[in-house]
């Protein structure tokens, strides 16, 4: 198959992968307790369906979806909700927010599951449903709605193509590599129902090059499925070549325009977790309630990739890789590229947890002493969506945030290549990061202030309107006076008046 | 269990300054080598005044601007530049032209504009523009190259010279000459053809005598720049290219009264130039279109000045120039951004 590429990128990333990646997948105990913050992805957060003292079930919906983009939460393990309140949360603001926390009984009774085998029975609009209701999100760390991308009806353009993402960029991270390598046969079920909800032409597992043996198995599982137009193809590795826009165009020379998304191209991109976690959905009629992560990093003693409960705290995971090492300094959750560290291992494994990364000194930078920018343009080269990193840098440190806009600074997927590139070692990503929610709070006050102007604007137009439609009443009124001699008005009222008189005099 | 928290990447920097000058001084190696073995070590009287020079002007200029000295002393920009310079100058330049050079390279053409990142000028050019200009006396007597001087003498012959006393006219005139670039221009003002003044002894098979390897050299060490990723091809191809189509298409027209272009590739600072001197990152071009557009235009300026300027040599000229339109060349050359026609 023909491959493209994209530019720059990082090809030196491709190590750190031999920590984890031989090691076999395992379920992980459940924890005591499970913690569900209510918002996880983008969008509006879900909806408790519970109470503080409830039992729940294992697979049982706790929270529910709120509006389009959102996705409902499912219990991970059977016990009591004891308390709906804030808790940290991983995000790398370091906030709470509000969560769900179950205390597990250790019984792990599960609901009853309604499969549905035979899925060539439902229609797609089904199907998207029974997605949404298993509240599954993009796995691979965006954690979008994937009942979204998958609704097809009033679009209008047709799926083409199905594009299968098991390209794991990132240094250290191998939950989707060892998924694929374990679970081959469901993943390859999963896109048969991906394919028959799409009407996709064709779909395309994409792995990258440096993990040749997932390669080998993922094609005896597509050769075993004896469907055609479901092919696997091996990609160089270049970070970020897992990035969605990255991916579409390293498989089909196609840019998705900015501000638009994949369907808009006939394409439909899906992360190789999210796939498993669909056949589970359908197949076995299994809500999203647990997923593979790469525990990793000198910090760790024993690396492992994990089954793990969402919910279940990061603090739990370690004890089960035999605890930290006394080398422990960062711990990151997602890769080390665009990863965010945590401020401590109570918070719990969301939807979107593919790794946490504990690392030691020497695996990390902690500080970086920061030179002027010296223009040598290392940083454009990298960059995977061409963009001018330095200009931006230029233009965000001097808060000329609309000249920064206006080279496309929304266009930066905050990869972190530039920022690896560059010899005067500045934190670029962070300068962009700033300067796009600078712009977003600046483009909303614009907006509001817009907002007032324009009511303002409308207010003294119904003023003037209402002061002109007034003078013109009483012109009017002046007019028909002035026409009628005043005469014969006083006339008139004396002769009403007189007949009144007369009238009353009567009834006396 | 608590953890401090820093942004991402969290993946160490591939690169600093320091590496980056560390190689830009290494690829120098061959031209500075080359050097030595054609002109002997005047250059290295040159380089030592230079770099002593630059570092303690940098260093004196942080400290009143009041940046710390140590990250900026070892990012080895200033001696980047200080070594450019003093492979520019005559080698038997007396001390205090390479002295004087690094202070204006330094303090004037660096620092006054805000250091490191912030000039928009060459530094090293600024300073053999002002020499240039101020001292043409000093500036433009050569050695020859050791195949051509008279027997029984040697470099410490010339060392009068640099330390600026007196050496004997005899000595001098024996010993020095304009450099082949000017040669070629006197002889071409008094109506020589190019074959007539190619005879002459200081002028190679390739170009000048001796220079013909420096050259050579130099392109050497771009190669190794390029392979190592400090810099990219688009400077020193663009440069190269607009010389080379310059001096050709007027070449074509005229071959008997116009030198070739291979001379005026291999001669002068045309290779120095094209790899070391206008690939400074600070301040040239951004984009890489924008960049192979900067590098074509000194190729046209320098020739224009070496043709019907003043001056026999034009690059240092054609680099400042061009310095001025970098802000524009960026402004009309972005590159196009995924997604976007």
């Amino acid at each position: 198959m023909k491959l493209w590429h994209f530019n720059g990128g990082l090809p030196s990333l491709a190590e750190h992968k031999n920590e984890s990646v031989n090691l076999p997948i395992e379920i992980a105990p459940v924890p005591t307790r499970l913690i569900y913050p209510l918002r996880q992805h983008i969008g509006n957060a879900a909806k408790p369906l519970v109470k503080v003292g409830d039992k729940v079930l294992c697979g049982q919906k706790i929270a529910d979806a709120q509006g389009m983009i959102s996705a409902p939460i499912h219990a991970g393990s059977s016990g009591t909700v004891i308390s709906i309140a804030d808790h940290l949360i991983p995000h790398p603001s370091g906030f709470s927010a509000p969560s769900i926390t179950i205390e597990t009984d250790g019984l792990d009774n599960e609901i009853e599951l309604t499969p549905h085998t035979s899925f060539r029975q439902l229609a797609a609009g089904e199907l998207v449903d029974l997605i949404r209701e298993a509240g599954i999100v993009g796995l691979g760390g965006a954690a979008f709605p994937t009942a979204i991308k998958l609704n097809t009806q009033g679009k209008t353009i047709q799926i083409d193509t199905l594009i299968l993402n098991g390209a794991e960029c990132e240094p250290y991270i191998s939950c989707d590599d060892r998924l694929l390598k374990e679970r081959a046969n469901r993943v390859v079920e999963g896109i048969e129902i991906l394919l028959y909800m799409t009407g996709a032409k064709r779909a395309i597992l994409a792995i990258e090059d440096n993990v040749p043996d997932t390669f080998t198995s993922i094609q005896a599982a597509i050769a075993n499925n004896q469907n055609p137009i479901i092919s696997a193809v091996q990609i160089p590795t270049i970070y970020p070549t897992g990035g969605e826009k990255q991916l579409i165009q390293t498989l089909t020379g196609k840019e998705v325009p900015s501000g638009k998304i994949p369907a808009d191209i006939g394409i439909v991109s899906i992360n190789v977790g999210t796939v498993h976690a669909i056949q589970q959905a359908i197949i076995k009629g299994k809500p999203l309630t647990s997923r593979v992560v790469t525990i990793t990093g000198e910090g760790v003693n024993k690396p492992h990739n994990l089954e793990v409960r969402t919910g279940t705290p990061i603090k739990a995971l370690i004890d089960v890789c035999h605890g930290y090492t006394k080398h422990a300094e960062r711990l990151i959750m997602g890769g080390p590229m665009m990863g965010f560290a945590l401020l401590n291992d109570e918070i719990p494994i969301v939807k979107a947890t593919n790794c946490i990364l504990v690392a030691s000194k020497q695996e990390v930078v902690t500080e970086k002493q920061a030179m002027p920018c010296i223009r040598c343009g290392l940083c454009a080269s990298v960059c995977p969506v061409s963009l001018l990193p330095q200009q931006l840098y230029w233009f965000s440190r001097s808060e000329q945030l609309e000249k920064a806009e206006k080279l496309n600074l929304f266009d930066c997927i905050e990869c972190g290549c530039c920022d690896v590139a560059c010899p005067s070692h500045i934190p670029l990503v962070q300068h962009f990061r700033y300067a796009k929610s600078a712009l977003k709070v600046q483009n909303h006050e614009k907006h509001l202030s817009n907002v007032a102007r324009e009511r303002f604007e409308a207010r003294e137009e119904r003023i003037a309107r209402d002061k002109a439609e007034r003078a013109e009443r009483s012109r009017k009124k002046k007019a028909a006076l002035k026409s009628k001699p005043a005469k014969e008005e006083i006339d008139a009222a004396v002769n009403r008046s007189k007949a009144k008189k007369n009238s009353t005099e009567g009834e006396d | 269990m608590h953890f401090l928290t820093s942004n991402a990447p969290f993946i160490e920097p591939q690169n600093s300054i320091q590496k980056m000058m560390l190689w830009v001084l290494i690829a120098l190696v061959p031209g500075i080598i080359t050097m030595i073995w054609q002109f002997g070590f005047g250059i290295l009287a040159n380089i030592i005044i230079c770099v002593s020079t630059a570092l303690i002007a940098e260093a004196a200029m942080l400290h009143l601007r009041g940046r710390p000295i140590r990250p900026f002393l070892s990012d080895l920009s200033a001696v980047v530049t200080a070594v450019l310079l003093a492979l520019a100058l005559p080698t038997i330049a007396p001390w205090w032209i390479p002295f004087i050079g690094a202070f204006i390279a330094i303090v004037i053409a660096k620092h006054l504009y805000g250091g490191l990142g912030y000039n928009p000028f060459n530094p090293a050019m600024i300073a053999f523009a002002i020499l240039m200009v101020s001292f043409p006396k000093s500036m433009t007597v050569w050695m020859l190259p050791y195949s051509m001087l008279p027997a029984e003498s040697s470099f410490s012959d010339l060392l009068p010279i640099i330390l600026d006393q007196q050496p004997k006219q005899a000595v001098v005139d024996a010993m020095t000459a304009a450099t082949p670039l000017d040669e070629m221009k006197t002889q071409l003002s008094l109506n020589q053809t190019i074959d007539e003044i190619r005879s002459l002894s200081i002028f190679g098979s390739l170009s000048g005598q001796g220079w013909q390897w420096v050259s050579i050299a130099y392109l050497l060490g771009g190669i190794i720049l390029m392979f190592k990723k400090v810099i990219s091809w688009h400077i020193p191809v663009g440069l190269l290219t607009g010389l080379f189509t310059i001096s050709f298409a007027f070449y074509l027209f005229e071959p008997s009264v116009t030198p070739s272009p291979l001379f005026h590739l291999l001669s002068g600072g045309a290779m120095l130039g094209a790899f070391f001197i206008a690939t400074d990152p600070v301040t040239a071009a951004a984009t890489l279109k924008g960049r192979f557009i900067y590098g074509v235009l000194i190729g046209l300026l320098t020739y224009v000045i070496r043709t019907w300027g003043g001056y026999p040599e034009g690059i240092a000229f054609a680099v400042i120039l061009i310095n001025m339109t970098v802000p524009l060349i960026d402004h009309y050359t972005p590159p196009r951004v995924y997604g976007h026609k």
